[in-house]
């Protein structure tokens, strides 16, 4: 692996079994299996996808729906096990894929900030030391005790944002999360991960907003129905994929 | 893909172990007034009921029915509630595990850690029972400072089926439906409300209790805590090899099943 890289994709594919219908009982699946009828639909989410990301970059990643953006992210986060060729990444993964993913609504507020740290694998001195930069962050002190259940989406973002980003990690994965939140909270969120980006950590973004890729992102890559269409420079990219 | 070592793994993730644990104690017993309370409660009330039938009424001949009973139930409740609960932990964790890489493993491991809180609470219900019935064998002799062997065995195997258990569910939720009646027929064959000597005369009946591994858990634990006795070198060997085994198939098969985990659940 090359020193610069942070991570490198190469020959990346991706199949889904596509079954007509899931089969989720024994009796169903045997009964296919004798008469022969477990058919599946093979459906390629990335096609022989390879290309580097630099240590430091911030990388934008485009495409309309269902070209294999997320599939992708999950690729490098290690959530899923590509079906052919390699991943490799150097360094923490803090994965912003969705806020608030692992968060019991049963729990209270405060309940959860530990919870959740320990989902991303921080430990309790750690997350004791950090409490209350998130709750700053957050600005949901006053609401620490009460059960998740009856927080709006907007706050359950807010701690969740507050919480995966209170590390230095050495790669960052946000998809579409920045459209969350009051613009107050935005603009929030948007100064922090420039902070980062000032850092030296490896940023990947999703987004469908064009001009948030232009504003945030060095270098961008373009996929189209799971091939990589175009990649390069990131004012290049999107502007021929503003024109397709 | 990174090279994810197992231990590595387990290092970092023991703080959401730990927390998982905590949040399933504190969700269980949230807005009831006993609270924890019931973790003792419950087996003494189950005892109640269950020596009013067999011990009262139906007369199986054990000395001690009550004591005999909630010992050995107590560690049988252990090994049932782990795999329940375990059954469906990868299941219901469906959400967590779509979003962010955590070993998967971890899901039913935290449920027989919990399991084995609930246990520990238990005990001190069935301390309690063999107080009020005066069984003391086991403390005069001090066997009972070999209860923690029993309960690892228990523990080990309990981890191993759970991780085979909640790798078929994923693929077959029938697992879930059949496991309750399984469970049913399996507690039956191993000596909780009754001894093992009812048995003598029904050769078949006897060689399938003897393949439970249940019954070497059961019987060692009633061993050390009721009775004051050690039990012997063989008995210990085949509780070990039952344990191993279980979690060696276990790790094999999870392992194998959980690369796809993603795309059922």
């Amino acid at each position: 692996m090359n020193v610069e890289n942070a991570i490198e994709l190469k020959n990346i594919e991706m199949h889904f079994n596509m079954s007509k219908e899931k089969l989720e009982s024994l009796k169903e699946y045997f009964l296919r299996l004798v008469t022969r009828k477990l058919m599946f639909e093979d459906f390629v989410a990335l096609d022989n996808v390879s290309f580097n990301i630099k240590k430091g970059d911030v990388f934008g990643l485009v495409g309309l729906n269902g070209s294999g953006k997320s599939t992708m992210l999950k690729i490098i986060s290690g959530i899923l096990t590509p079906t052919k060729g390699t991943v490799e990444t150097v360094g923490t993964i803090a994965p912003l894929i969705e806020l608030g993913a692992g968060f019991d609504m049963d729990l209270t507020a405060r309940e959860n900030i530990y919870l959740n740290g320990s989902v991303l694998g921080y430990s309790k001195k750690f997350m004791d030391e950090k409490f209350d930069e998130i709750v700053e962050f957050s600005e949901m002190r006053e609401f620490l005790d009460t059960p998740m259940k009856n927080y709006s989406s907007g706050m359950v973002a807010r701690i969740g944002f507050a919480i995966a980003t209170i590390t230095k990690p050495d790669i960052l994965i946000v998809d579409e999360i920045l459209a969350v939140g009051d613009f107050h909270f935005q603009e929030k969120c948007e100064k922090r991960i420039n902070e980062m980006i000032n850092d030296d950590t490896t940023v990947i973004i999703v987004s469908h907003s064009i001009e948030q890729i232009e504003r945030l992102c060095k270098h961008c890559a373009w996929l189209e129905k799971g091939k990589l269409k175009m990649i390069g420079d990131a004012q290049e990219v999107c502007t021929a994929y503003k024109n397709s | 893909m990174n090279k994810r070592n197992f231990f590595a793994d387990l290092k970092k993730f023991a703080p959401l172990l730990y927390n998982l644990v905590s949040k399933d104690f504190k969700l269980k017993y949230r807005r009831s007034f006993l609270g924890v309370m019931w973790s003792i409660l419950n087996p003494l009330f189950t005892m109640l009921v269950i020596s009013t039938v067999f011990g009262a009424l139906l007369k199986v001949q054990v000395k001690d029915f009550a004591a005999y009973y909630i010992v050995g139930w107590s560690l049988w409740n252990f090994f049932a509630e782990s795999t329940t609960l375990s059954m469906s932990s990868v299941l219901s964790s469906a959400a967590l595990i779509k979003k962010v890489y955590i070993p998967k493993y971890i899901f039913p491991l935290e449920k027989c850690l919990f399991s084995l809180v609930n246990f520990l609470f238990s005990l001190i219900a069935v301390v309690l029972v063999m107080c009020i019935q005066g069984v003391f064998e086991g403390f005069a002799s001090f066997t009972f400072l070999l209860a923690p062997l029993p309960i690892l065995y228990c523990l080990v195997f309990s981890i191993g089926f759970s991780l085979v258990l909640s790798a078929l569910t994923v693929y077959f939720r029938d697992v879930m439906h059949l496991y309750s009646v399984v469970l049913t027929a399996w507690m039956y064959i191993t000596p909780i409300i009754y001894p093992i000597e009812i048995l003598q005369g029904h050769t078949l009946v006897e060689t399938v209790v003897k393949c439970n591994p249940m019954y070497y858990m059961v019987d060692y634990f009633r061993q050390v805590v009721m009775y004051g006795t050690i039990p012997t070198l063989e008995h210990n060997i085949i509780c070990i090899v039952i344990a191993l085994c279980s979690l060696l198939l276990g790790c094999l098969i999870f392992s194998k099943a959980q690369k796809k985990f993603i795309l059922h659940i």
